[in-house]
Formats: C-alpha cells, structure tokens, sequence
C-alpha cells in the first residue's frame, strides 16, 4: 500500500479562545483532486494556510510526501503551489516580471522558457509586457494559477479560486483547472459552487465546524445528491450555488 | 548559499522596480524630510544664535522620522497588495526575505540622504559634509534599516501599525542615535577620527547586533 502524499492527523489550530480547526484527520493520495466544501468560518483557508506553512497547527501533525511540515518547512514549500483569492502579485509590475521575481524565489534556473510556456498556456502571452494592474480580474487569477505553476509543484492549494469572477470567468477557470489538474497533481481545492466543486473533484468533503464531516468519492455523487446532503451538514439558509 | 542570495536579490529587484516605478516611498520621505528641515530652520532661527550647532539634532531627527515612513512600508505595502503570503511561500530560509526588505529600505533612506545634506547645506549655509561624516551617516542608517525592518514586519499584522513602528522602533534605535549625535558634533567640531572611533565602533557594534538578532528572530516575526 502507498504512502498518501498528504497526511493530517488530528489536527488542531485555536487563535487565542477561539478554536478554528477541532481535530482534522485525512488522507490524500497522489494524484487526487479533492474539492473541500464548507460554509464562511468553517476553517477551510485556516486548514490550506497550514498545509501551506503558512500557519502553524497548534497541534496535529501535517504530513507531506512523509515529512513533518515541522521539520522541514522550506523543503515543503518547493512541493507546494498556493491560489488564494488574494493573487500574491504585484501590480506595478508586469505579467513577465512578475513570473520573473517568482522564478528567482523558487531558484528556476533560465526560466524564460518556462514563464512563456505558462503565460501561453493561460493565455496572456500577448499581455506579458503590460501591467498587472491593467489586468481583468479573471486575467489576474489566470495569472495567479500561472505563478502558483511556476515551479511545477506535485501538489496545488487552491483557496476559493473563483472568487469575484463574473459566471464566464469562472467557467473559463473551471475549464482551465480541469486542463492542469490531469492525473500526476495532486489538488486540494476549497470553494462555495458545489457544481462548479464536484466537476473537478475525484473525491468530496464537507469542513464544518472545524472537523471534516463528510468524505465521499465524486463518482458516487451527482449534484442532486450532494446539495441536499450539504444543506444537512451545514444547515439550511446557507448561500451555495 | 547561492540560493539564498538569488532570494535576498530578488527580493530587493522587486522593491527597486516597484519604487522606480511608482516613487511612493522616496516622495513621501524627501518631502517630510524638506518640509522638516523648513519648520526646524525656521524654528531655530529665531531662538539660536548659532544655527550650525543645531545641525547634528537636525540631521539626524530628519533622517528618523522620514525614515520611519519608509520603513512603514516595507511590509505594510506587501501586506496591503496582499502579496505577503507569496514571499513566505518562498522555498527558501525567511531570512532572507528580510536581508532583502533591509538592503532596500537601505538604500531608499540613502537616497533621501544624498537629497537631505545638499538642501541642509543651504539651509544652515554651512558645509558640514565630510567623508567621516558620510561613514558616521551610513553605519546609522544601516542600524536604523536593521532594525526598523523587523519591526516593520512585526508591526504589520497589528491594527495600529502606523503607530506602532515607531513606539517599538525609537528606544531600540536610542543606542545608534547616541553614538551617530555624538560623532556628528565631534566631526563638525574637527576632531580627529581616532578620537571618534569609539562613537563609530558603538555603531559597528549595533549594527551586527540587530542584524544577527534580526537574522534569528525573523521567521518567529511573520509568523501568523
């Protein structure tokens, strides 16, 4: 039996009294596309900050290709690429200087080649010159998931992605997600658009209060299943798409 | 070794380009400093006769309080842009993250500098500026950058940021103040640079004290 790639064993995480994260358990393997679904405060960007290093667990362990996120968390950030809502780019500089400055945080050597790969592939390498700032939102995140690619990381993070995206920017990034999810990433995604979720997931889960309270395979699942069941978890008058 | 470097360049790449770009940090600072040195010209005009022994206290506030501007914004403006998370993301020890925030600010607050001592010479009409001077000046600054951007990184997840830096900055920097007024009067005065060396070896000293202590505490700084 393998190895998972990601490994969380009761994980915990308080900010002064208030407990965010109650004893997380999971398992994902290589490969795998999990959607985490979950109401506001559920603790799904507390949980991705975590994996990510960006926060310390204030118990559990966090296991990555089986090392402790503890021991070595540089290590780990190489296996890592994180979307989040907020882009983590700099509008004063352009789409290629941008990719640049990351290229030389993740030491690519002549990363040229690479930076043009990637802005083809989401479709702003006419834009590589421009700023930014003069970006669309949904060009922004497209931007964004080519600065988390950069590095080529096994695994992507990605915190609620389509997030202030019109419909048609969504679905564009929903195609786009499928495309580079493909079967060798692994991929934790969190978001609210349960249909939009369950397109890309290999496997479902549901994080309320804290702790994950459902954990099904997508297969076995049809939109028409799945809404009923989260309004159960997480109780009825909760915004979801 | 060589990665760590290529993390501290790119780090100070990227705040250069931005400043060169933008000049939000260098404008807010040169017209504090000016408007600075214009209330203290004036201020001191009327109540000192001898308006060059004020010069060193000048200097010196000017230099701090524009500073801290500056300062403010190392992380402040990673922070705002919410592009913070993307620097911890680095694969790489954080230190070097703040190796490259300081040598920017650095150099951001020596540019002010070279704008600050001509305006001074003619403000004050005396030239005051010698090479002792500009050492005395640099080795300052460089303990101001150290520890100031530290702080900055502490002072930015707070919700009184803005007031903050400077309250936890100012009694820190009191050491490299000191020895930087003191060796400020003794140049002005003429005194020889041997007789000095004890006020720049003050600054030598807390110079690799903040450096070495900001080199150890700063992933504990911008931890969440």
């Amino acid at each position: 039996m393998t190895e998972p790639l990601i490994e969380v064993v009761g994980l915990r995480k308080a900010f002064g009294r208030h407990r965010v994260l109650k004893g997380v358990d999971l398992a994902i393997d290589a490969g795998t596309s999990v959607v985490l679904f979950g109401p506001n405060g559920a603790g799904k960007t507390t949980f991705l900050r975590i994996l990510a290093t960006l926060s310390k667990p204030t118990s559990g362990t966090v296991r990555v290709a089986g090392v402790d996120i503890k021991n070595n968390p540089e290590g780990i950030r190489q296996y890592l690429g994180l979307v989040t809502h907020a882009p983590l780019l700099y509008t004063d500089l352009s789409a290629e200087e941008n990719l640049a400055f990351y290229a030389r945080l993740y030491g690519i050597d002549a990363p040229a080649r690479r930076i043009d790969e990637l802005l083809e592939r989401v479709g702003l390498l006419h834009r590589r010159h421009d700023l930014v700032r003069t970006f669309s939102r949904g060009m922004v995140q497209r931007m964004a998931i080519a600065r988390a690619l950069l590095h080529n990381p096994p695994i992507l993070l990605l915190d609620e992605p389509d997030t202030g995206l019109d419909p048609q920017a969504a679905e564009m990034m929903t195609d786009f997600l499928r495309e580079i999810g493909g079967s060798e990433r692994t991929v934790l995604m969190t978001t609210h658009h349960l249909e939009r979720g369950l397109e890309l997931a290999d496997r479902v889960l549901i994080l309320q209060g804290g702790r994950i309270v459902f954990d099904e395979q997508a297969d076995a699942l049809s939109y028409e299943q799945l809404r009923p069941t989260y309004d159960e978890y997480v109780g009825a008058g909760v915004m979801v798409a | 070794m060589k990665r760590y470097l290529q993390v501290v360049w790119a780090v100070l790449w990227k705040d250069l380009r931005i400043e060169l770009r933008t000049k939000d940090i260098f404008t807010s600072m040169a017209v504090f400093a000016v408007l600075a040195l214009m209330i203290f010209n004036f201020a001191f005009e009327l109540r000192v006769p001898d308006k060059t022994m004020v010069i060193p206290g000048v200097l010196w506030v000017t230099i701090t309080f524009s500073g801290v501007l500056g300062l403010g914004r190392a992380f402040i403006s990673e922070k705002d842009r919410g592009s913070m998370a993307g620097l911890l993301l680095a694969p790489v020890d954080r230190s070097a993250i703040y190796f490259g925030k300081m040598l920017a600010s650095l150099i951001f607050i020596l540019v002010m500098e070279v704008f600050l001592l001509p305006l001074m010479v003619i403000f004050f009409n005396t030239n005051f500026i010698s090479l002792p001077l500009l050492l005395v000046l640099f080795l300052g600054t460089l303990g101001f950058a150290a520890v100031g951007t530290v702080f900055s990184g502490l002072a930015v997840n707070t919700r009184t940021r803005e007031v903050l830096l400077p309250v936890l900055l100012f009694p820190v920097m009191l050491p490299v103040l000191m020895a930087g007024i003191r060796a400020t009067i003794g140049f002005m005065e003429g005194d020889a640079l041997a007789d000095m060396m004890k006020w720049v070896n003050l600054l030598i000293f807390f110079d690799l004290l903040y450096l070495v202590v900001a080199y150890m505490t700063f992933d504990f700084v911008v931890e969440e």
